[in-house]
């Protein structure tokens, strides 16, 4: 087997995405992945692809994210043929909820700046009766929602399970409990290392979250990357009530309803706290009054990953050529520009065309 | 499945008596909702949301969430963690919770 | 005053009733929580109210009823008591997040003995989420709480005390058509033999007695016994119908109206689990443990655990094991001198080392079969979500190492038990898969709430900034 083709180092939802897209594209991929304890970005992930508003100021984010929005029903429809199980894709229109007219103000100007930056999605204000027709249930307090039907969501981690097993059944190398420590040139290509090991491919892309940072600068690489803490709640199982997806809200296929997230700066903190799930339910409240009754199962906190700018790095190494840097914090949204474009493209050993702009180094003008 | 073992400790006759799906079900001071609703022979107590398969108490002490009822309107209760008291309404719990 | 409390006892079993009226008395200020709506425990089930039912005492013995002086000790203390309340959220910090009837109130102590107690084994066998297969322990409940007992035929399936011990109360209560199922294995014996010799010592020989005590009566009253029995299944369509099990070189099958199932019980791992304690594997008890020094203080400074939930120990030795809670907590609150601290404490750790002689013996005797630890493929292992054990093989043969992923990928333990009657099923399914040691593969984090808490209780705490 070695060396493979492709090494890619992350298992999470960026890096099955990636070793998902390389391996169906033909070439030969192993995924390193940490164990149980990972942390693992997914189980924070709320779900949602989420689209409106989504880069505004930022037209090549902006485009970027639609991209993967449009490429996301055929995605779903390949990964869930290709594993046999439902991963929980819906694209029922999202709903972003606004208490106050100035919360709904701020939505218009997130219409006409998307517009201004030539965004191509269709966003609509819906004010409290076209809302109270849509969702019968919904409170007094919201005055409002704006609406894209281009928004969906997912079950994150059914996504992460699929892109795993679809990597595998196309002959992909998982290899769990593989803690990369050390990356070194081998040859014309590149060896991972761990505690238990080593792995050598001729390629190897970086796609290890919050523990990419420290490896990117092995090959060359810079991915300056944060934790970001989001606290999520979950309730029992609840019938079917919200036939959408929406900002803060967010029932499942299987009737749970996510309440989320926070967005804290707590280091490596993936601790829960009463105020932040005080805050979530409450909003959950204001939003669906017949909501206060439900049971709360679960509340968890857990670490995105996230850029100075929020945007995501896709970059190959100058001084390594051959190693890339893959990082973002959507890595829901994205995962179809991961697994359809980028993945095949590594496995071709380059970055495609349009996503050259996003490299580490517009992080380095605001340093000077 | 269940008897006292002291016959008679439990009657419709008493005030002791609440209302399981419009039948009335006897029970004795200090019983849980779950030890009266067994002593009157009532199960499954509940269908899963996931399968709607049947169930009913299992461990009696808060563990399991298998005796889960609708208790006076207020849904997926831990029967044996209530105590049964007058007049109480008790539903069986339909799978999942409906937002009412 | 304050609202900072000394400390805060979590269940009111014989180890919490212990540790709240020692720390009481001896001047610390105490509260107890439970969510039972009356003190005692699950061991001492409603022993004040039934303290003047002759015919349910006749029944229940006297080791139940001795109960009642512990709990009349715990009521004549200064510690505040609060029943029916439950405790969902608690941290390390000494923050104890409350509800009861329908209210939620944030309580703050010095330090926390958590007294939770145990948990019957999970018991995982084809059919065993049908109604109609319940818990020895929860059939005796019922005796207790409610003065109930099964009629129609009863079949009881497993091993240990309180397997014994239950059947034999169910003559006492009147039941006739009583079908015992002895899930032992006689393998285990000789090598439970070996503890014997330390048996003889501290209160081992009034164990052994009564239970062979416990043996003779079953055996006098003609109760049928089938011993070594294995492959147990039960069937039914909506409910329990038959059993059907192997017993020696025989295939059998009964019908019932009742079948309760026991293999032992575990520490309630839930909170010390959810506040970050340390634990670690016992090979012994075949369950995961909480790291206690010898004053029960967990890897958390403050956080001190009393009785089964530290590791099963049976209820006389509960309660000394809260004594030694409570006097380490005393003597750090200068509450004792460091003379009365080291005499009282050498009296209790003598009273508990003498109730631990017979442990060794019993932990080997009736350690669980291999078949109720990992079960066959069929079998639901999350009885909440209906996950098998079949899914959680394929999903480890694919590369989940752990509980936490296995969870993630098939919601194995998401239900609304929040994975207390599939987690220790899991950890030992992947572990037998990966080869892992127990200690490798994990357990499930906890994460709160831990008992049910709705949206609306928990927006009632939102404080704007």
């Amino acid at each position: 087997m070695e060396p493979f083709d492709l090494i890619v180092v992350g298992g999470g939802l960026v890096g099955a995405a990636l070793a998902w897209g390389a391996q169906t594209a033909g070439a030969n991929v192993v995924l390193l992945d940490e164990g149980d304890q990972a942390h693992r970005a997914a189980r924070g992930n709320f779900g949602l692809v989420w689209l409106q508003g989504k880069g505004v100021g930022t037209p090549p984010y902006m485009q970027l994210s639609l991209h993967a929005g449009r490429m996301w029903p055929g995605f779903a429809a390949r990964l869930s043929n290709a594993v046999s199980f439902d991963i929980g894709w819906r694209q029922p229109g999202g709903l972003q909820f606004c208490f106050s007219e100035a919360e709904l103000d701020k939505r218009r100007d997130v219409i006409a700046r998307t517009q201004a930056d030539g965004g191509d999605i269709d966003i609509s204000i819906l004010d409290r009766a076209d809302l109270r027709a849509l969702l019968p249930g919904i409170g007094d307090e919201v005055v409002g929602a704006s609406f894209s039907s281009l928004d969906g969501h997912v079950n994150p981690l059914y996504l992460l399970r699929a892109l795993q097993q679809g990597f595998q059944d196309a002959g992909g190398r998982y290899r769990p409990g593989f803690r990369v420590e050390h990356i070194a040139k081998e040859g014309d290509g590149f060896k991972a290392v761990s505690p238990t090991g080593g792995v050598a491919g001729r390629r190897i892309a970086l796609a290890a979250g919050l523990g990419a940072a420290n490896l990117a600068r092995h090959v060359g690489l810079s991915m300056p990357v944060k934790p970001e803490r989001g606290q999520i709640v979950v309730t029992e199982r609840i019938k079917p009530f919200l036939p959408f997806a929406t900002n803060c809200i967010r029932q499942s296929v299987e009737g749970t309803v996510l309440l989320g997230s926070s967005h804290e700066d707590r280091g490596f903190d993936d601790e829960t706290d009463v105020p932040t799930a005080a805050a979530l339910c409450r909003t959950a409240a204001r939003v669906f009054p017949a909501l206060a009754e439900a049971t709360v199962v679960r509340s968890w906190g857990s670490l995105r990953v996230m850029t100075p700018d929020g945007r995501p790095i896709y970059e190959e190494s100058a001084r390594f050529p051959g190693a890339f840097a893959v990082t973002c914090h959507s890595g829901v949204t994205l995962a179809s520009v991961h697994a359809l474009e980028i993945g095949p493209s590594l496995a071709k050993g380059q970055l495609p065309e349009h996503v050259s702009s996003f490299t580490s180094g517009r992080f380095d003008v605001h340093q000077g | 499945m269940f008897t006292r073992v002291e016959p008679g400790s439990a009657s419709l006759s008493g005030g002791n008596v609440l209302d399981f799906e419009g039948s009335p079900v006897p029970f004795r001071s200090g019983d849980s909702v779950a030890a009266a609703l067994l002593a009157a022979g009532v199960s499954p107590l509940r269908e899963t949301p996931v399968d709607q398969s049947p169930r009913a108490p299992y461990c009696m002490m808060g563990v399991c969430f298998e005796c889960l009822v609708e208790i006076d309107g207020r849904q997926n209760q831990q029967s044996c963690l209530t105590r049964a008291c007058p007049g109480m309404i008790i539903k069986r719990q339909h799978g999942a919770r409906t937002l009412r | 005053m304050s609202s900072l409390r000394d400390a805060i006892v979590i269940g009111a079993g014989p180890a919490g009733m212990t540790a709240a009226a020692t720390l009481s008395e001896g001047g610390a200020r105490t509260l107890v929580i439970d969510e039972q709506p009356a003190p005692g425990g699950q061991i001492y089930r409603a022993v004040e109210r039934n303290s003047d039912n002759a015919s349910l005492s006749a029944v229940l013995g006297s080791d139940y009823a001795d109960g009642a002086a512990l709990v009349a000790r715990m009521r004549a203390s200064a510690a505040e008591l609060r029943f029916s309340t439950s405790a969902w959220r608690i941290d390390a910090d000494g923050t104890v997040w409350t509800k009861a009837d329908g209210k939620v109130e944030r309580l703050q102590a010095r330090t926390l003995v958590i007294a939770s107690g145990a948990m019957e084994r999970p018991v995982p066998v084809p059919g065993w989420t049908l109604p109609g297969v319940m818990t020895v322990g929860a059939l005796q409940i019922m005796l207790k709480d409610a003065g109930l007992r099964p009629c129609g035929r009863l079949v009881l399936a497993g091993c240990g005390p309180l397997f014994y011990l239950f059947a034999a109360q169910c003559l006492e209560a009147g039941v006739s058509d009583l079908v015992l199922l002895d899930t032992a294995e006689r393998a285990n014996l000789i090598p439970a033999l070996r503890h014997l010799p330390k048996a003889v010592f501290g209160h081992g020989p009034g164990y052994l007695r009564k239970g062979f005590s416990l043996m003779a009566a079953l055996r006098r009253r003609g109760v049928k016994i089938h011993r070594g029995v294995s492959n147990l299944r039960i069937e039914g369509a909506e409910r329990a119908v038959a059993a059907s099990f192997r017993a020696g070189t025989h295939t059998m099958r009964i019908d019932l109206d009742l079948v309760a199932l026991h293999e032992g019980v575990i520490p309630s791992q839930q909170i010390a689990r959810s506040i970050g304690c340390a634990h670690r594997w016992n090979e012994e008890q075949q369950c995961f443990l909480p790291i206690l020094d010898s004053m029960r203080e967990t890897s958390i400074l403050g956080v001190f655990i009393a009785g089964d939930g530290g590791g099963i120990v049976g209820a006389m030795a509960s309660a000394h094991t809260g004594a030694l809670c409570a006097l380490a907590i005393l003597k750090r609150l200068d509450k004792i001198s460091d003379t009365e601290f080291a005499s009282r404490k050498a009296v209790a750790q003598q009273a508990l080392d003498a109730h631990l002689t017979i442990r060794p013996f019993l932990d080997r005797l009736y350690r669980p079969r291999d078949e109720m630890l990992v079960p066959a493929d069929e079998v639901v292992v999350c009885r909440c979500e209906a996950i098998r054990a079949r899914a959680i093989r394929d999903v480890v043969r694919r590369g989940c190492l752990g509980p936490n992923q296995v969870k993630a990928f098939l919601r194995c333990g998401m239900g609304p038990c929040q994975g207390r009657m599939c987690g220790p099923t899991v950890s030992a399914i992947i572990a037998r898969e990966t080869g892992q040691t127990p200690d490798a593969t994990g357990y499930y984090r906890v994460r709160p709430p831990l008992k049910p808490v709705s949206i609306g209780e928990l927006a009632s705490q939102y404080e704007e900034d």
